[in-house]
């Protein structure tokens, strides 16, 4: 054996890993300077791509796609080869995802800005780029999978089964949406019209929420909150039953972006019942994260890292009882078009998604690094300041949201609507401003843990892990 | 039945989701047998991986369970009740059109008795009356306020309601046709017929008839021109024609704006104004009470 087959390749971790924690920034503070638009539109400058029209994409993008999307790739390239027990399947193709997947989100921030976009929420890209995330896509499936097929462990890990179907149903998800036809090199029409293209739309943006930033980060999750409290994972059935039946509800829940719209009413209901029903498998993660600590909840205490994994589960588990809330008909007759659902998507952004990222990525630095972090004291501050920070942002964000919903529908004595939408945008003012200052707080603390992480990378050099054999059954 | 082109698609749709809510009553039952050992901590399954990652092997949670199949209960009763099943329309036949038209027409029964009221009495009567003019302004806020303003002072492109200026005739009823029936008002363009410098010269003939100094000689060549081509609409005298829309010129009203440069604009490039209509959208009472508003919006020391 050589060293090729007796070390982890960690490089490619190293890089998504270090990006993640640029992305966040870049992601962010684009978050930031649009929410400031919304309580001062004197922000945007009068400059074209510095409005609020073709930020937000850029937000978006930036955040889910850059920031997320590098953590999932770090994540699953280290979590694969260590539950495997082998070095990754072809490292050179896994060198083609970094670069290519950094070419698609400097893509993003050339043409986004400048003002190309296919118009589709969560899939602005144009066409040409398109064609490259497939091309990194089927390359990350290839490694992925490539790893599971020479693994030296019979049993697939839990995580990897979530890490799996994220990169399945990402790739169909992907291709059906953006399928287009191209007018030139920077424009391109969607396939569909009308409210089938409402509905492809719907059906991909609600499982981009549901297998990139849910069964990835549940991935996530599975592997580094275990491995941080040093606890067995709590119900291998329960997950075994919560990720079959996530995988299958999570596919219907699309139509609940569309009710009370052209969509025929039983494509709504259906979309309603199936929100409904993904509640128990949502909460399943949630439960078996939680419970993995029981048995050790005095580490909360002191292990800032831990804080954040638990807090981020918590997180996750408010969301997914606020969605199926939200996905009811009447209650979304109230939450539809405000507030309500950015708080909502945020909860789930900042408390879930970026809270297990960046738990996972405090926990994965040092040790690709071969070092200790340089300061625990410097994640503690982080973590508080973050946390302010989204319950800052969620809950001016719920109270703007249903008042904004409650004024839209009062009714004066003689059937005229009693506020005009100016009024409503009035009365949002204060709660632009606190959710800008819950915003600036998370981006502060994201630049903490850049110090921090930047610190701990110039004590350490680059670790070239040994495979340990794996375990023997019992 | 009209969502789909044969009952192959409504039967497509049923199997997936009775097979599917089966599958998940299965998933559960399957895999909701055997309790906690006494000691109150389950078994690991054996499993290792990486060192130190193993699992155990705890019993569904009965609370957790319980949720979930209520969802499905709840699932189950809904797609029963309400149309979701492909073709079947559901135990109550409800229809969201349905439920829109049953709401609309309860609105009409509570406040129609009140629009109709005001509907049967004169604009001019009806814009010195304080309830109606609060229930105009409401509509006002609402519908119009948009592109004329909070303030009803209009905007470049859409007119100023207060300074008794009309491009449609000052009567009640002309308002209330600009509300119900909308209007557009063009402007043809006219760079190709008089080039550059016809288009300067005729700008500076139009600012000679609202009064302002300009080079005389330029205005000269511009009522030769302005004659040919304005005064057909804008009629000789520039005082304009209500019945086309086509603004008086002797004033100093400008809809889009009065500078030198945005009058060549307007000749060269031309305009279309365009006023939605709301009959459909109101009703005729509304709209009644909205031209009565707007009425005394330039009445109002009448």
């Amino acid at each position: 054996m050589n060293d090729e087959t007796m070390t982890y390749e960690y490089k490619v971790v190293r890089q998504f890993a270090i990006m993640t924690i640029v992305w966040g920034i870049v992601g962010m503070a684009v978050g930031v300077l649009i929410a400031s638009q919304m309580a001062w539109p004197v922000m945007n400058f009068d400059t074209p791509w510095l409005s609020f029209g073709r930020l937000r994409p850029l937000h978006t993008n930036a955040v889910v796609f850059a920031f997320g999307g590098s953590a999932l790739f770090a994540c699953s390239y280290y979590v694969v080869q260590r539950t495997c027990h082998t070095r990754l399947f072809a490292p050179k193709l896994a060198a083609f995802t970094f670069w290519g997947w950094m070419a698609v989100i400097v893509s993003a921030v050339v043409t986004l800005p400048l003002g190309y976009t296919s118009s589709k929420e969560y899939a602005e890209l144009e066409w040409p780029i398109d064609i490259l995330i497939t091309l990194v896509w089927v390359s990350f499936a290839v490694v992925f999978f490539g790893t599971i097929a020479k693994r030296r462990v019979k049993h697939i890990y839990v995580a990897n089964w979530f890490f799996g179907s994220f990169i399945l149903t990402v790739a169909i998800l992907h291709l059906v949406n953006s399928a287009a036809i191209p007018v030139s090199w920077f424009k391109s029409y969607s396939a569909y019209a009308g409210v089938q293209d409402a509905m492809v739309q719907w059906w991909y943006g609600h499982n981009a929420v549901g297998f990139f930033l849910t069964a990835g980060f549940l991935g996530i999750m599975y592997y580094f909150l275990p491995k941080q409290a040093e606890r067995p994972v709590y119900s291998y059935r329960l997950s075994v039953v919560h990720f079959w039946a996530l995988a299958f509800t999570y596919i219907w829940a699309g139509p609940h972006h569309l009710h009370y719209t052209a969509l025929p009413d039983w494509t709504q209901s259906l979309g309603m019942v199936f929100s409904l029903i993904l509640l128990a498998p949502s909460w399943g993660g949630m439960i078996n994260g939680i419970m993995t600590l029981s048995g050790a909840w005095e580490k909360l205490r002191s292990d800032p890292i831990l804080k954040f994994m638990i807090v981020s589960v918590s997180f996750y588990g408010m969301a997914t009882f606020e969605g199926p809330m939200m996905a009811i008909k009447t209650v979304n007759a109230l939450s539809h078009y405000t507030d309500w659902t950015i708080g909502h998507v945020h909860s789930g952004a900042l408390g879930w998604v970026a809270f297990i990222s960046i738990g996972a990525m405090y926990y994965l630095i040092p040790r690709l690094f071969g070092t200790e972090i340089y300061s625990k004291k410097l994640i503690e501050t982080h973590f508080w300041i973050a946390t302010i920070g989204i319950v800052l942002y969620i809950t001016s964000m719920w109270i703007s949201g249903v008042m904004q919903g409650l004024m839209w529908r009062a009714i004066n004595a003689d059937g005229t609507l009693t506020y005009s939408f100016v009024e409503s945008v009035q009365a949002m003012h204060p709660f632009y401003i606190v959710r800008f200052l819950g915003g600036l707080m998370f981006l502060i603390g994201m630049l903490i843990m850049a110090y921090n992480v930047f610190k701990t990378v110039a004590k350490g050099k680059p670790v070239e892990a040994v495979i340990p054999a794996p375990a023997a059954e019992h | 039945m009209s969502d789909f082109n044969s009952e192959f698609w409504s039967w497509f749709i049923n199997i997936i989701v009775v097979g599917g809510i089966v599958w998940l009553i299965y998933l559960l039952r399957v895999n909701s047998k055997g309790t906690l050992p006494p000691s109150g901590e389950a078994e690991a399954t054996g499993h290792v991986w990486d060192e130190d990652l193993q699992e155990l092997n705890t019993p569904l949670p009965r609370w957790w369970l319980v949720m979930f199949y209520i969802t499905i209960v709840y699932g189950i009763a809904y797609l029963i009740i309400y149309p979701g099943m492909g073709t079947f329309k559901g135990l109550l036949g409800w229809t969201s059109v349905g439920e829109y038209e049953a709401e609309v027409a309860a609105a009409d029964a509570t406040y129609g008795p009140l629009y109709e009221k005001f509907q049967k009495q004169d604009i001019a009567v009806l814009a010195g009356d304080d309830n109606a003019m609060k229930t105009g302004e409401r509509l006002y806020v609402n519908y119009c306020s948009v592109c004329h303003g909070s303030d009803a002072r209009g905007a470049r492109g859409f007119p100023n309601l207060r300074d008794n200026d009309w491009l449609y005739g000052d009567e009640p009823e002309n308002i209330k046709a600009s509300i119900m029936y909308g209007r557009t008002g063009i402007m043809p363009a006219w760079q190709a017929s008089l080039g550059d410098e016809g288009v300067a010269q005729v700008a500076d003939y139009v600012m000679q008839l609202s009064g302002r100094s300009v080079n005389e000689a330029e205005a000269k060549l511009g009522k030769e021109k302005y004659a040919m081509f304005c005064a057909g609409c804008h009629m000789p005298e520039g005082t304009g024609n209500q019945a086309l829309g086509a603004p008086d010129l002797t004033n100093n009203t400008w809809l889009y704006g009065g500078s030198p440069a945005m009058i060549k604009q307007t000749i060269a490039d031309g305009r279309t104004g365009r006023m939605p209509a709301h009959n459909e959208f109101l009703g005729e009472a509304k709209v009644h009470i909205l031209a009565a508003y707007i009425y005394s919006l330039s009445h109002e020391s009448d």
